[in-house]
């Protein structure tokens, strides 16, 4: 296949358990291509930092797969890679001068003097600090060190260069140049860029190819265009760029109702799927009252310098819009939207499932049901509807005995079914508050126990990321499935 | 007039001190360094501390057993503080403990204790007397040399190494180029904290040997004596060699400050 041979590296099933326990990476695959400039992206501690030290070798995968070039690199001492590494500090040795620093890699390989002198010379033109060869570290700003730094990677001549957010220590103004500098760098050496950066921006701007990343896992991957237009999932669609995200439902042929009204869209899913519409703030158009097909009364207009940020409130719900024109706070306005300006994604329906055993039965109340996190008690009908219990055994409604015991059982519930609580005794599961997106008029929480499983739960109130909480769901609303054996 | 209260004024008591016990004695033993019996100027006691073989002998066995025990507790404390400072920060300062700890007993109880040691294992201390000088220092002197190489090294990023090994460097160029240089600094404190005063630690010798065959001890017999001034210039000789090795060694430190500026920036 044509594909396989542009394959640089490659990580089949990676999954990384630090000394401490802490699990950072589950189960991660990730195919770069030679020549490509790809950017990990994500929030701290999503385990983009720790790809990269794998890829480098500073770290071991647990299990699972790292391949070079076909081959399996998992155990080769980085030394021993043709990968070089600017680091997020710079990690420029200060016992050396500039030269020394730059030439370590190529003295280390027996490089002969002369070779050295012009190679030094040569990337130290690149990154437009000629002359510098004997001045020492101390003497040099921060982004003259980070030009260093690119200088001594890139003087080894590597196959794969790897930036662990190389900019985030430079200034706004600095770091915007690096960014355009670091794209031609890539542009002239063709050799792959693997970054690592926080930044969507940083991102955004420099990259062939953006893995977004959160929680050790991959969101989406994509060129950036990709990213910020077809978002995968509401965590991409919040994490890139600003965004309102609508709940709604389809009513029809590319027709979504969410907001309140009817629009046309260009994602075809079948009609009732319940959807999540990501609009973004710039593609709102704002028309005068009484057109539009949201009706809303201006509640802040904030000039930004290219564009105004205002926010509207209409009866549904409150839309963030970025829009050349300044308005006062509480003009009636009307808010449109162009079919190609709305994003659908399909409600996921894997969320908030969770697989229990029935553990005993009591006749008054019910079976016991023991989950990971928490034990269910459940009247034995919502089980197995219609049972009956006769001389003290469980029969179906035909009479045949149930055999319950061990019986695996699937319970769920929707986020819009549930309530988040600070006393950890009010719900049947608690645990910390991780991750929350501002939708239309609530927010989606995302609420780890300490067996590290997520529950997804709507709220209307402000909780805070840390936040101990308690999941609450009314018995009526839990769904429950039992697994065939 | 009204009494206004300055912070220089908290140095009074110590300027006091200063002067009676470091500049006054000192002016002292300058004064009695050149001048003869009759109280007249002269250069008289150098020339004879310098002719006289037992006086340089002296001199250089001092530096020697100096230079051995220094090279001896850097060897024992550098790959003793390496493994300390990788074994991450709370074992680390618990086994380091261990190594510093006897620094708490008395001095004295230590080697006696040492002595009777060597005793059961030589059978008769006269035997090797260097080498037992040697033993008694390096235990004296070791916690010295271990602390300031365990601190320096437990500083040194991390990200250095690995900056080394991503450029190709093997563990044996990683320490060689760039762990052993990062930590020149503990190295120069190490040295003169264990350099200087095991060339003038007089107890050592004297408990063992009740020998005066050091400069720390040769200074005493010729005060006891009351020849204040071969005493004198003995001390002046000794604080000249202090003089140049504390001005060699800061120069190291002020690089060590260089460096620190480019943590700042980082």
């Amino acid at each position: 296949m044509e594909n396989q041979k542009d394959t640089l590296i490659e990580l089949k099933h990676v999954k990384k358990v630090f000394e401490d326990g802490v699990t950072v990476i589950e189960d991660l695959s990730l195919e770069i291509k030679k020549g490509e400039f790809v950017t990990l992206l994500g929030p701290s501690g999503c385990g983009k930092t720790t790809i990269l030290r794998m890829i480098g070798g500073f770290e071991k995968p647990t299990s699972g797969e790292l391949l070079l070039n076909g081959k399996d690199i998992s155990n080769l001492p980085p030394n021993e890679r043709p990968i070089n590494t600017v680091f997020q500090k710079y990690a420029l040795f200060p016992h050396l001068n500039v030269y020394d620093n730059i030439a370590f890699g190529l003295k280390i390989k027996g490089v002969d003097k002369k070779t050295q002198d012009e190679k030094v010379k040569k990337v130290l033109e690149m990154v437009d600090l000629e002359g510098f060869e004997k001045r020492s570290i101390s003497t040099l700003s921060g982004g003259q060190q980070q030009r260093i730094a690119i200088a001594r990677a890139i003087v080894n001549e590597p196959e794969v260069l790897l930036l662990d957010e190389s900019l985030s220590a430079l200034d706004a103004k600095m770091r915007k140049e690096m960014q355009i500098e670091l794209k031609e760098m890539h542009k002239k050496l063709g050799i792959t860029f693997i970054f690592v950066t926080h930044d969507q921006e940083e991102a955004l701007t420099m990259s062939d190819k953006v893995v977004v990343m959160s929680d050790g896992d991959i969101q989406q991957i994509g060129t950036p265009e990709d990213i910020y237009n077809e978002p995968k999932n509401l965590f991409v669609a919040d994490f890139i760029g600003e965004s309102n995200i609508f709940n709604g439902k389809m009513v029809g042929k590319k027709q979504v109702e969410f907001g309140g009204a009817v629009f046309e869209c260009v994602d075809d899913y079948a009609v009732d799927t319940v959807i999540d519409a990501v609009v973004r703030p710039e593609d709102v158009e704002i028309t005068e009252a009484g057109k539009g097909r949201i009706q809303g009364e201006v509640l802040s207009c904030d000039f930004k310098g290219i564009f105004y940020v205002t926010n509207v409130k209409t009866d549904k719900a409150e839309v963030e819009i970025h829009n050349l024109k300044s308005y006062q706070i509480g003009d009636k306005v009307g808010l449109d939207l162009a079919p190609d300006s709305i994003h659908i994604i399909p409600y996921d329906t894997s969320i908030n499932h969770y697989e229990g055993e029935i553990k005993s039965y009591e006749a008054e109340t019910g079976f016991e049901i023991a989950f990971e996190d928490f034990t269910l008690t459940v009247p034995a009908d919502r089980i197995f509807p219609g049972c009956k219990e006769a001389n003290g055994v469980l029969q179906t409604e035909g009479g045949e005995e149930i055999a319950w015991e061990g019986t695996s059982v699937t319970m769920s519930f929707r986020p819009e079914d549930a309530t988040l609580s600070d006393d950890a005794e009010a719900g049947f599961v608690s645990g910390n508050i991780f991750n929350f997106i501002f939708m239309d008029d609530y927010y989606r929480y995302r609420v780890r126990s300490e067996s590290e499983e997520d529950y997804i739960v709507n709220d209307a109130y402000l909780w805070n990321n840390e936040d101990h909480v308690s999941v609450n769901v009314p018995m009526e609303k839990f769904v429950f499935e039992v697994k065939k054996a | 007039m009204k009494y206004t209260f300055h912070r220089k004024q908290l140095a009074i008591p110590y300027a006091i001190f200063l002067l009676l016990f470091v500049i006054l004695p000192l002016l002292v033993v300058i004064f009695y360094a050149f001048t003869n019996e009759e109280g007249h100027v002269s250069f008289h006691n150098f020339v004879a501390f310098f002719q006289s073989g037992k006086t340089v002998g002296t001199l250089l066995y001092s530096i020697v057993i100096a230079l051995v025990t220094t090279a001896i507790c850097l060897l024992i404390a550098y790959p003793t503080a390496y493994i300390l400072s990788k074994t991450g920060m709370k074992s680390g300062d618990a086994l380091l403990l261990l190594f510093v700890l006897p620094m708490w007993i008395n001095f004295t109880l230590r080697i006696t204790a040492l002595k009777e040691i060597l005793t059961l294992l030589e059978g008769n201390l006269a035997f090797h007397p260097f080498a037992n000088t040697i033993i008694c220092m390096v235990y004296d002197f070791l916690p010295f040399m271990i602390m300031p190489l365990y601190n320096t090294l437990t500083k040194l990023d991390d990200s250095y190494v690995e900056a080394a090994q991503d450029l190709g460097a093997k563990k044996s160029h990683v320490f060689l180029k760039v762990i052993l240089p990062l930590s020149v600094p503990g190295i120069v404190s190490g040295v003169t904290m264990v350099f200087l005063p095991s060339m003038t630690n007089y107890v050592v010798l004297d408990m063992v040997y009740n020998s005066t065959f050091i400069m720390g001890s040769l200074i005493g017999s010729y005060f006891s004596a009351y020849d204040w001034h071969n005493g004198s210039v003995i001390s002046i000789i000794l604080l000249l060699i202090i003089c140049v090795i504390t001005a060699i060694s800061n120069r190291y430190t002020e690089n060590d400050k260089a460096d620190r500026r480019v943590g700042a920036l980082k």
